[in-house]
């Protein structure tokens, strides 16, 4: 470097230009020529684009967001109907995106501890077929594995003569049938109950973190004041909610939730997937802590529950997190693969929007605007999570 | 060396085997009630599925033969082993994605073995890149071919070649430009990278398809083929250059500062210095990358091309053999998984042999 900060005369420290001259560095000519012509290809590139858009006939722009869409989608969280505007067919598709991606994560979590678990049980059996699964799993496509899932998921008998197991889940070529709660009689006052109770937990969590402390006894009571109020709420609003367990009544099946065949296909596919990524880093996660860890607690008369909650997992957790963090997005990207089998996701709607409208610079670009923010927000938020678990462990060394 | 020890060992090491199998199986009341539980979880996986695959299968013959029979149909992998390799190539012309396959395969044989490591390697692979794509299209040897009449393994292995080798040294720039004290060339190439690495591989793919050919002059006339490699060298080099990056990071400032004070200028010390260190650190990290991306070609298949993945499935739809979906797909898992598998035992055996090879 040239000159240092001391022996710079006039006032304390770099001015702001200096700032500035500092940070650009060095060969700064070079560097704006070099930037001036990615702005020229882009230009280029966006020129060629306008001419050709002009030629068919296309008038560039975010209009068509708001004209009628002409087709269906086979399912959607929000109603939509043919003539529905795309600005909602493309809301529908987010939400989708976003329900398969958040549904994967947590069953994805869920298989892949209980797999790195399994394998570091000390059973060679079991840790032999782990490892096979796992292999298998990782060392063929996940493109592949969804073909496979979605031709299987095709390929069960019809409602009639579904394969039933343990007489409340059915598989049947309409889909997956699986027992939940149904609500009946949710008016706004429930909904807006709900949220201010969701509200309050989290201003509560909120409050005890900035005291720094959280004793295991409030937390139950608190929670157990959010379930009470939880169950209390349909009552007072009028809303009933009960079990309902799907059952054959004449040619279909009736009552529980019904996942379509795509939705279970992809669903199916990504946990497999991606419990077979999360298995190997939890178990790379708790084999990196130390075996004199293990032996030191042993001999501070911990048992083993104690020894995992307490020693290991805390240091575990700081390979884990930033792991699983990347594991997530990558579930969350390759949801994308759902255009492949036919189901409406974000990318799905957007192909049939840049195919029906023909704006397809614009819907790709509000499409990887979509992605990189979902991307950049996950990160956010597990990157706070991360500095926490890292902290915690620095603070109490 | 290591071969001697392990034969030596042997003995020693079968006899422990049966003792650990014992207590890894019925060490504890737990561990017998896990073993147990596991063996007839098998007992009832397994059995249903020899029947399948092997007992009631049929190995040879036509679909006539497999329509009477309950279990797999091998022999449709047999009658459709062509198509799987080569998809819509013209049958007498198959010799050519064949050689390329051979060399393709061949060379990556020949870079996997650390005693070829010389620049010789550098040279050939974009010979044998080139002449792998004259010998496909025929342009010296006529008749011509198409690029949409590529298919099958052979397409798979060539875009994986080209776009990861072509993705390397744009990647390698990338990681200098990131790691460089120059703030401009810095922002540009971290914005690349998190723009990259934030879009679903499939997007790309998307863009290959829709916009390319309406923002280069004359795009329509570029075949899909040629913009999806585009595209998918310049999402590759993101992931490239992540991982050369880190190798970047690992290595100590004082190389470079000793390196400046012998009167290097910035590109010898990268030359000379900081690169050869930087990437022998990162060739595991890249062996596993190259996996992920020969996973990842399969999603060719989206776009239409027929890969190795597009053209399994594509022979399930032959009105002849109409339906074995399940065969095609796993004659194709089985295919990625030898690649991939391989590869990945590789990448742990060179981790070793590096970390040997760096003590002495």
């Amino acid at each position: 470097m040239s000159l240092t900060d001391e022996t710079v005369p006039g006032p304390d420290g770099p001015g702001m230009l200096r700032k500035v001259s500092r940070w650009w560095g060095d060969w700064p000519l070079t560097q704006i020529a070099v930037i001036a012509a990615v702005i020229a290809l882009f230009w280029l590139l966006g020129h060629n684009t306008a001419a050709t858009m002009a030629r068919i006939g296309i008038t560039p722009g975010f209009d068509f967001l708001g004209r009628p869409a002409n087709f269906e989608i086979g399912e959607a969280p929000i109603a939509f109907r043919a003539g529905d505007p795309y600005a909602r067919a493309i809301l529908a598709g987010l939400l989708n995106t976003l329900t398969v991606a958040a549904l994967g994560c947590l069953l994805a979590t869920i298989l892949g501890v209980a797999l790195g678990v399994a394998g570091l049980s000390g059973n060679l059996l079991l840790a032999a077929l782990v490892r096979w699964y796992v292999e298998i799993v990782r060392n063929t496509p996940l493109l592949l594995q969804l073909f496979f899932w979605i031709s299987l998921a095709k390929s069960f008998p019809s409602p009639r003569q579904a394969l039933s197991v343990f007489g409340s889940f059915f598989l049947t070529n309409r889909g997956v049938f699986v027992p939940g709660l149904a609500f009946h009689g949710v008016s706004a006052p429930t909904l807006w109950l709900l949220v201010g109770l969701a509200l309050a937990y989290m201003a509560f969590l909120w409050r005890a973190r900035r005291e720094g402390s959280l004793p295991a006894r409030r937390l139950g009571i608190a929670t157990a004041g959010l379930l009470a109020g939880v169950v209390l709420t349909f009552p007072l609003t009028g809303a009933g909610a009960s079990w309902e367990i799907p059952a054959l009544a004449g040619f279909n099946i009736r009552g529980g939730y019904n996942l379509t065949p795509e939705f279970t296909a992809l669903l199916t596919g990504l946990v497999v997937k991606f419990s077979a990524a999360i298995a190997e880093i939890v178990r790379a996660g708790i084999q990196s802590v130390d075996r004199g860890q293990w032996e030191a607690s042993r001999a501070l008369g911990l048992h083993s529950g104690q020894i995992m909650r307490l020693v290991v997992l805390p240091q575990a957790l700081r390979v884990i997190t930033p792991l699983t963090t990347s594991s997530y997005l990558d579930l969350t990207k390759d949801s994308s693969l759902a255009v492949a089998i036919g189901y409406p996701d974000l990318v799905s709607i957007i192909n049939t929007t840049a195919n029906t409208t023909g704006q397809s610079l614009e819907a790709l670009t509000l499409l990887i605007g979509i992605y990189l923010a979902i991307n950049l927000s996950v990160s956010a938020a597990m990157n706070h999570y991360n500095r926490r678990v890292a902290l915690r462990g620095i603070a109490r060394t | 060396m290591s071969i001697s020890d392990a034969v030596y060992l042997r003995p020693w090491r079968s006899s422990a085997t049966l003792r650990t199998l014992k207590i890894g199986l019925f060490g504890t009341p737990l561990n017998s009630v896990i073993t147990l539980v596991t063996v007839a979880l098998l007992g009832w996986i397994v059995p249903p599925l020899l029947r399948w695959g092997v007992f009631d299968a049929t190995w040879t013959g036509t679909s006539a033969d497999c329509a009477l029979a309950n279990g797999a149909c091998w022999a449709f992998v047999g009658a459709k082993f062509r198509f799987i390799l080569f998809a819509f190539y013209p049958p007498a012309l198959q010799w050519r994605p064949l050689v390329v396959m051979v060399l393709l395969l061949g060379l990556l044989v020949i870079t996997a073995q650390p005693r070829f490591w010389r620049k010789g390697l550098l040279v050939a692979w974009p010979v044998v890149v080139v002449a792998s794509w004259i010998l496909m299209s025929g342009t010296l040897v006529p008749p011509a071919v198409p690029s949409n009449q590529w298919g099958g393994l052979a397409v798979t292995l060539f875009v994986w070649s080209v776009c990861f080798g072509l993705a390397t040294p744009l990647a390698i720039l990338l990681a200098l430009a990131r790691r460089s004290g120059m703030g401009g060339l810095r922002t540009l190439a971290i914005a690349f990278i998190e723009l990259m690495r934030g879009t679903p591989m499939v997007a790309i793919l998307y863009v290959a398809m829709l916009i390319l050919p309406m923002a280069i002059p004359n795009g329509q006339l570029i075949d899909k083929n040629v913009r999806a490699m585009i595209m998918i060298t310049l999402f590759w080099s993101a992931y490239v250059a992540e991982v050369v990056r880190a190798g970047l990071q690992a290595i100590p400032a004082g190389q470079h500062e000793a390196a400046t004070a012998l009167g290097l200028g910035y590109w010898r010390t990268m030359q000379l210095v900081v690169l050869p260190q930087a990437l022998r650190l990162v060739i595991p990290g890249m062996v596993n990358l190259a996996i992920g991306f020969l996973l990842a070609t399969s999603l060719l298949a989206v776009i239409g091309i027929f890969d190795l993945l597009n053209a399994a499935r594509s022979s399930a739809a032959d009105p002849q053999w109409l339906g074995y979906y399940d065969e095609a797909y796993l004659f194709a898992a089985l295919i990625y998984f030898v690649l991939c598998f391989g590869g990945s035992r590789y990448s742990l055996w060179l981790e070793t042999y590096l970390r040997r090879s760096q003590r002495h």
